[in-house]
């Protein structure tokens, strides 16, 4: 039992974070909460150490498994909930308050000064989600028992819909009520499928599984992948991605595009090698075509930065269940989905960190001119953008020379096709948003940037050029 | 050795990205350049025996069978040793006295330039010294990226647009290839990216189909950088609005990656596949060399007049790749052919970075590259006359130059393999030499004639000395004349050269006869 606990350390160490930033933060006065998230920053480092050192095998009577995918979930997710923290801190309201959200792309707003003070301890409620929904997250990545899956979805997506909801305007709340109207949806059919593979198979743990063949189970498979594509944000579940990451401040929008989707798409590989009858992989394959197909054609005419980066994230989560789909197929999935995970988080936030960075500037247009004004912020975001492209030498290119090779290897040469022909496409929107920021823009006469959001977009940039080069740890891990 | 070619440029890069001084950021530019090569010609002195010199390999992606891997041998040490001459060119020739010309008032951009310039010089040599796919692959990439913000950044024109249409043509080429290497890759009983283990390999020999669509996909992104017709048309307007210097890299240094990836990766790795399409080759370079010679004749820019004999002139290089892969011939003759493609590699970065360099000077001057808009220049401008009569007659293929040296070998030994081809081809020599001739004889002869901008003297400003007249700077006569001597050397002591090609290119035939 002792063991057990030892072997959850990592995801414990996380939740303790949370709580105890939970109790600090009610003694801070609202506004000044900056500790809550040092803790938070302090015990997500403290689970990553504690990831990477810590004891592997399974726990808890093997519903839940430490192995190399849980580990560079758990380390990944912590890293994660780290930038966003240190991204957070940035300004007094982090999440899509009424100044956030001004700006060519605010709706309506309901609610009117941004004068008024607050009384809202947003701070300490961001952390403490965030923290939360990050050990869904991590045990999303390690649950090897449909029941503890079930949790695991409802604790990393639950959180995020509170998360979306902070900033208190009408879009902040619509992009909250989205988020959890379909979060409560798919868990309700996660949980359906749940309870159909538990009356098949007499048990819910992943080994018990292996023996079901016939169409019921199919049945079940995908009303729990319901469940994980919706926190994966992948089609056909991404109707709330766009609205949600369009409502909110840039920092919450990393956040819904990250943390969650890094333990669901463990879950789904894990899933898809658990019941060997049921054809999971071609569903899957056909789900990737579909989420990096309509991803790519929703983002071609955006205008709002936003809504492009959502758009964006939904084809990446297409790419990223290619190797998913070719689970049984080659030995390079793994490998593959994990170093993408990794690529695909670290760019990520580097173009969501350059967003932050000036959050009164979320239109194409704004854009003009910030290579002369701020060139390391432009450097930074034509790395990140070129890197989601795949275009060498960011990581992700290492990411989808895995995936393609994976295809190829697991012979589906006709999904590496795709992956190249959506990434094109890709190339077109990425394109129209990097354009503007290097042409010469009209005279500004303020721009200001937020340091924090600076910094990180600088270092995340070089860390995924820099990473490409530390690929030669890729089999170590 | 290698490893330090292609990184001191990014180290450089680093060092320069806090300085702001114009004088320091070009100077350091041109030290770097001139330290590339003093270290390409001590490497290529290294270059002799079978096999690769100053070898490295150590795994990268050791999951993939991705691997680093470099080497210099008789192929790539020719194209490096010009690459570093191109760059060394072009930095001189950016010494510029006047910022504002260009609108280069704020030295940030000045450091910009200068940044993405010593990014393109490691990513060239870094590709002709790869010797692994994804390696290749990556610095291919790289170049286009870099290259697209030269373009976008500080040409002239419809500069975005051309940028978009160059990034979008070549990067979907890049694609394309690289599916072939993976499918290449994934052939090899484990999957390996190491260019001199799938030659020994060859995967897919006696694979039928599968050999054909890869080497038509590696072919076809090879094809679009070279480029070849059909696939050129990205090339005149890349080049006309590119910077002048832009234009030389691009030409020089970025369309050899696409010809050498031919004789590095299509030929040696994909034998089989290669001689069956060989006939595809020869045909689309005898279409390119006379397309691109008739294009140019009807040219009215100087600038777009040049681009399309680049066409021209690389269709010789396909003639000569495709005409390998006829096992009809001897391998005495396919290996001239091969050789006479890399001398004319090397001998083409050379004289046309050269033209386009004098053509930005023209574009500097004037505001115009328009051949009907100088006239008489001779009087006005006698280096720039100098340099540019001896650029077109070493382009045209007059004996004593480089071209000639290419050009004759490449036909004389593709004509075992396929008579016919190189007959037709021999005739874009003469639309070539008219052409020129023509250009030249409206330029620098007849009444003076210079479009206004250029008889004006402007005011003394700026740290480095203005032109008083419109001819070439010192720095820029060094540029020109530096490229121009060396073609004079490869013309006139062609074994320079061919002493290390020869053997390189009789061990590509030897793996292509398999």
């Amino acid at each position: 039992m002792t063991a057990d606990v030892l072997t959850l350390a990592p995801e414990a160490l996380v939740a303790l974070g949370a709580v105890l930033g939970l109790a600090v933060g009610t003694w801070l006065p609202p506004g000044r909460e900056g500790a809550v998230r040092g803790l938070g920053v302090l015990f997500a480092v403290a689970a990553a150490v504690v990831a990477v050192v810590g004891p592997r095998g399974p726990a808890f009577d093997g519903t839940y498994l430490v192995d190399t995918a849980t580990t560079v979930v758990r380390v990944v997710v912590a890293g994660a909930v780290v930038v966003t923290l240190v991204l957070a801190g940035d300004r007094p309201d982090v999440s899509g308050g009424p100044r956030l959200t001004s700006g060519g792309s605010g709706g309506p707003r309901l609610t009117g000064d941004e004068a008024e003070p607050t009384t809202a301890r947003v701070d300490t409620a961001f952390a403490v989600l965030l923290q939360l929904s990050a050990v869904g997250a991590m045990l999303l990545g390690g649950a090897t028992d449909l029941l503890l899956l079930a949790a695991a979805v409802l604790l990393a997506g639950l959180p995020l819909a509170a998360l979306a909801g902070l900033g208190r305007d009408g879009r902040a709340t619509e992009a909250a009520l989205k988020y959890f109207l379909s979060s409560a949806l798919f868990g309700l059919l996660a949980l359906t499928g749940t309870t159909l593979l538990l009356g098949l198979a007499g048990a819910t743990a992943y080994p018990a599984l292996a023996g079901l063949t016939g169409p019921a189970p199919a049945v079940g498979m995908i009303l729990v992948l319901a469940g994980l594509l919706m926190a994966a944000g992948a089609v056909p579940a991404h109707f709330w991605v766009p609205d949600a990451v369009d409502g909110t401040s840039p920092v919450t929008g990393a956040v819904l595009t990250t943390t969650a989707k890094i333990g669901a798409l463990v879950a789904v590989w894990r899933l898809a090698l658990a019941v060997p009858a049921v054809p999971t992989p071609l569903l899957v394959a056909i789900l990737a075509v579909a989420s990096m197909t309509l991803g790519n054609l929703a983002a071609f005419a955006q205008t709002s930065l936003r809504r492009l980066l959502a758009y964006s994230t939904v084809s990446q989560v297409g790419y990223l269940l290619v190797p998913v789909a070719l689970a049984r197929d080659t030995g390079l999935a793994l490998p593959t989905l994990l170093g993408y995970l990794a690529a695909y988080t670290v760019t990520n936030l580097a173009v969501f960190a350059v967003l932050a960075a000036r959050p009164h500037a979320l239109e194409i247009g704004e854009q003009r001119g910030l290579a002369r004004r701020h060139p390391g912020l432009a450097v930074a975001l034509a790395v990140g953008l070129l890197g989601l492209v795949g275009t060498p030498p960011t990581i992700v290119f290492a990411g989808k020379l895995g995936v393609l090779t994976a295809a190829l290897d697991g012979g589906a040469a006709w999904l590496g096709v795709v992956v190249v022909v959506n990434s094109i496409a890709s190339l077109v929107y990425y394109l129209r948003w990097i354009a503007p920021v290097f042409s010469a823009g009209d005279p500004v006469l303020r721009d200001p940037v937020a340091p924090r959001a600076r910094v990180v977009a600088l270092g995340l940039a070089v860390l995924s050029v820099v990473g490409s080069v530390a690929l030669v740890l890729v089999p170590t891990l | 050795m290698l490893t330090a070619m292609w990184v001191a440029p990014l180290v450089v890069a680093l060092l320069l990205v806090p300085v702001t001084r114009r004088e320091v950021l070009l100077g350091a530019w041109t030290a770097l350049a001139l330290l590339e090569v003093v270290l390409a010609a001590l490497a290529w002195s290294g270059v002799g025996a079978p096999g690769y010199a100053h070898e490295v390999a150590v795994p990268w992606i050791p999951a993939f069978g991705v691997g680093y891997h470099v080497g210099l041998d008789g192929l790539s040490a020719p194209l490096v040793a010009m690459t570093a001459l191109v760059f060394l060119a072009v930095a001189l020739y950016s010494m510029r006295g006047d910022p504002a010309q260009d609108g280069d008032t704020d030295p940030r951009r000045t450091r910009g330039y200068v940044l993405l310039f010593l990014g393109l010089e490691a990513v060239s040599i870094g590709l002709f010294v790869a010797l692994d796919l994804v390696l290749f692959f990556v610095f291919f990439d790289v170049s286009i990226v870099l290259m697209y913000f030269v373009i976008a950044g500080w040409g002239s024109g419809a500069r975005a647009r051309s940028a978009l249409q160059f990034f979008l043509y070549t990067f979907i080429g890049s694609l394309v290839m690289l599916l072939g290497f993976l499918s290449l890759a994934v052939a090899a009983p484990r999957p390996t990216f190491d260019i001199p283990t799938l030659a020994a390999l060859d995967p897919l020999a006696g694979r039928g189909v599968a050999g054909v669509l890869t080497v038509a996909a590696i072919g076809i992104g090879l094809a679009i950088k070279t480029p070849v017709w059909p696939v050129h048309t990205w090339l005149p307007p890349a080049h006309t609005d590119a910077p002048a210097a832009g234009s030389a890299v691009l030409a020089a240094v970025l369309l050899k990656m696409g010809t050498y990836g031919f004789v590095r990766i299509a030929l040696p790795l994909l034998p089989g596949p290669w001689r069956s399409v060989a006939l595809v080759a020869v045909v689309l370079g005898v279409v390119s060399v006379l397309w691109g010679a008739l294009v140019a004749l009807a040219q009215r820019d100087l600038k777009r007049m040049v681009a399309y004999t680049s066409v021209n002139h690389m269709g010789y290089v396909l003639l000569a790749v495709g005409a390998a892969g006829f096992l009809t011939a001897g391998p005495e003759a396919r290996g001239l052919a091969v050789t006479g493609a890399t001398v004319q590699m090397v001998s083409h970065g050379l004289i046309t970075g050269a033209l386009f360099l004098l053509a930005g000077v023209l574009r500097e001057r004037g505001g115009t590259s328009e051949i009907a808009a100088w006239s008489g220049v001779a009087g006005p401008m006698p280096r720039f006359s100098w340099t540019f009569a001896v650029a077109a007659f070493a382009s045209l293929g007059l004996p004593g130059l480089s071209g000639f040296v290419a050009e004759f070998s490449i036909l004389a030994g593709s004509l075992p393999a396929v008579p016919v081809a190189a007959a037709v081809a021999a005739l874009g020599l003469a639309v070539t030499a008219a052409l020129f001739v023509r250009a030249l004889q409206s330029m620098l002869l007849g009444d003076r004639h210079l479009p206004r901008a250029a008889e004006r003297v402007p005011p003394r400003t700026g740290a480095f000395r203005r032109p008083a007249s419109p001819d070439l700077r010192i720095t820029q006569t060094a540029a020109v004349g530096l490229l121009l001597a060396a073609s004079l050397a490869i013309g006139l002591a062609p074994g320079l050269v061919t002493a290390t090609i020869a053997p390189a290119a009789a061990t590509v035939v030897d793996l292509v006869s398999r």
